[in-house]
């Protein structure tokens, strides 16, 4: 039976994660169906199209989809349920709002988090914010599944699938009222190459136009703590950490981050990574592969000068 | 309206935990356990919510063996009016949790049900979202802000990228993140009072719920140790490690 994969975007382009969790499905089978639901989102289509691996991609385009919330994109699923034997989406704020309720419907358990294919019914994943993998085997006739996309390359493009048009509609009792993203020029956190991070230590939001300064210098993203987040420095959106973002990025520059279990589990797995911390007992210089125990205040502009 | 909040006994935030040496399981035992901090703060919204007069009993309810007591007491300590324990010695899965947790529901007849978004255990941020499923109602995720309005109730909500505000008709499922509220610690006079609160016990079998088996766990692993690592002099010879030795920049 086919693997069909819910498609990640906002209405206007097809997010990266999407590329990943078809990269998943083809370590689980051959015949891969992309499902994009939202309203207008002709480009996501074509995108979807494009990708490696893809015999299909459904389409359910309608405005009751528009917000893209789970109590109908859910129904939806579960209706499309009966030709699959796997369901896989991103484990995003939106996979992770929508796929449970489709498990739950179908009478199955969810896998969430997967990070590594063993077969088509062994997956590995994460608990206790990563200081255990488990390996489970699921006995359920249809695999549910959240896939962490930082831990699985993007498929390449360069493919046409078929498009299938979906007519069935799906309300919802949920009413989306407003929305607002934050706006940056620079790449987003869960696809960026590097990542200059800043935690309590910063002192200040202000004191983030600093390492704003040096993420341009080298093209990074930027990225918070949660303390750093929690005192209302930087907005939500940028938390990294067993609760925010999951990274692995080639680079990760830690800065005035001590290095809670908890901000660990969601960067740990970077390729390499830098920690600049004035206190040389901090946690974070124990996954350090390069630390740097200096008054972050003097450090990073001194680092931004080198870049120069 | 009467608020109830599932919560969850979970190692301590702060204690970092070990794999069995026979790799089946996470090591557990004599550590410091804990009420789920997010399920702490579903907990502390539903109290608030009561203060502020918008509800009228928090109900909490807790899914295990008899140790689930502690943390019912707990959150009872925090405000919450009463407790009902589920008692069983089985690891059950997220959805066969929201199965149980739907019985006590269709008693229960709670008009906003809290949970914490995930457990910091398991990490499977699943079961709000399932129990909404099973009792067909709205939801709002990853909840940073709440505001009853008449019978509805407005959430402001994290999600990648930004902030969303749904408005949800009651009855309605809401899951908590960090940023819901700060939990208020339990004070010496309320834990006394806490013992006094009902707590009533119940079994699998008297909510009348036929579960199955989703899933085995073939082993438990640690996770690959990173390399040791370094520590540099200067700045300058951290860019020239960047540069020439890891080659990322």
């Amino acid at each position: 039976m086919a693997i069909l994969v819910l498609a990640e975007h906002d209405n206007a382009a097809l997010k990266l994660d999407t590329a990943k969790v078809v990269t998943a499905a083809r370590a689980i089978g051959d015949e891969i169906h992309v499902l994009v639901v939202g309203h207008q989102c002709g480009a996501v289509v074509q995108a979807a199209q494009a990708l490696q691996g893809v015999a299909q991609v459904l389409v359910a385009d309608n405005s009751v989809y528009e917000a893209h919330l789970a109590e109908n994109v859910a129904k939806l699923l579960v209706d499309l349920a009966p030709s699959y034997s796997h369901i896989l989406a991103a484990a995003s704020s939106a996979g992770k709002d929508t796929l449970p309720r489709v498990a739950a419907l179908l009478d199955v358990a969810q896998i969430s988090e997967v990070i590594a294919v063993v077969s088509s019914d062994t997956f590995v994943r994460p608990i206790y914010a990563g200081n255990a993998l488990a390996t489970v085997q699921s006995h359920d006739a249809v695999k549910v599944m959240t896939v962490r996309a930082s831990a699985f390359d993007a498929t390449a493009q360069g493919n046409s699938a078929a498009v299938i048009t979906l007519d069935k509609v799906f309300a919802a009792k949920t009413q989306f009222v407003s929305q607002s993203l934050t706006v940056s020029a620079r790449p987003e956190l869960g696809n960026a190459g590097i990542i200059v991070s800043g935690g309590r230590g910063m002192g200040s939001g202000e004191n983030f136009g600093m390492l704003e300064q040096l993420a341009d210098k080298l093209g990074a993203a930027v990225g918070a703590s949660r303390a750093a987040v929690d005192a209302g420095f930087v907005p939500n959106d940028l938390q990294v950490g067993q609760t925010g973002k999951i990274v692995a990025p080639n680079l990760y520059i830690a800065v005035g981050i001590s290095g809670a279990i908890q901000h660990l589990a969601g960067m740990k797995d970077a390729k390499v990574i830098v920690a600049i911390n004035k206190d040389p007992e901090a946690p974070i210089f124990q996954v350090a592969d390069y630390g740097l125990a200096a008054d972050l205040f003097e450090a990073v502009p001194e680092l931004i000068a080198c870049l120069s | 309206m009467k608020v109830l909040v599932p919560v969850k006994r979970v190692v301590d935030a702060n204690v970092k935990v070990r794999v069995k040496a026979d790799n089946t399981s996470v090591d557990t035992a004599n550590l410091k356990m804990a009420l789920n901090p997010f399920c702490e703060i579903a907990v502390e919204e539903a109290v608030r919510l009561k203060e502020a007069g918008s509800a009228t009993e928090v109900v909490v309810v807790s899914i295990g063996n008899k140790a689930v007591q502690e943390q019912l007491r707990t959150a009872l300590a925090l405000g919450a009016d009463r407790a009902i324990h589920i008692d069983t010695e089985e690891e059950l899965a997220p959805v066969s949790i929201a199965k149980l947790l739907k019985a006590v529901q269709e008693k229960e007849q709670a008009q906003l049900v809290l949970f914490g978004k995930q457990s910091i255990d398991g990490d499977n941020n699943q079961t709000g979202q399932m129990f909404a499923a099973l009792t067909d109602m709205p939801q709002a995720t990853f909840a940073s802000a709440i505001k009853v309005e008449g019978n509805s109730i407005q959430v402001a909500r994290e999600i990648d990228g930004g902030m969303q505000t749904l408005s949800l008709p009651l009855p309605a499922v809401v899951t908590a993140d960090l940023r819901l509220n700060e939990p208020r610690y339990a004070s010496l006079p309320n834990i006394m009072k806490a013992k006094r609160k009902p707590l009533d016990v119940l079994t699998i079998a008297d909510l009348g719920v036929a579960l199955k088996a989703h899933q085995t766990v073939v082993k438990v692993t640690p996770p690959a140790e990173r390399k040791a690592g370094i520590m540099v002099a200067s700045v300058a010879e951290l860019v020239e490690k960047l540069k020439n030795e890891a080659k990322v920049i």
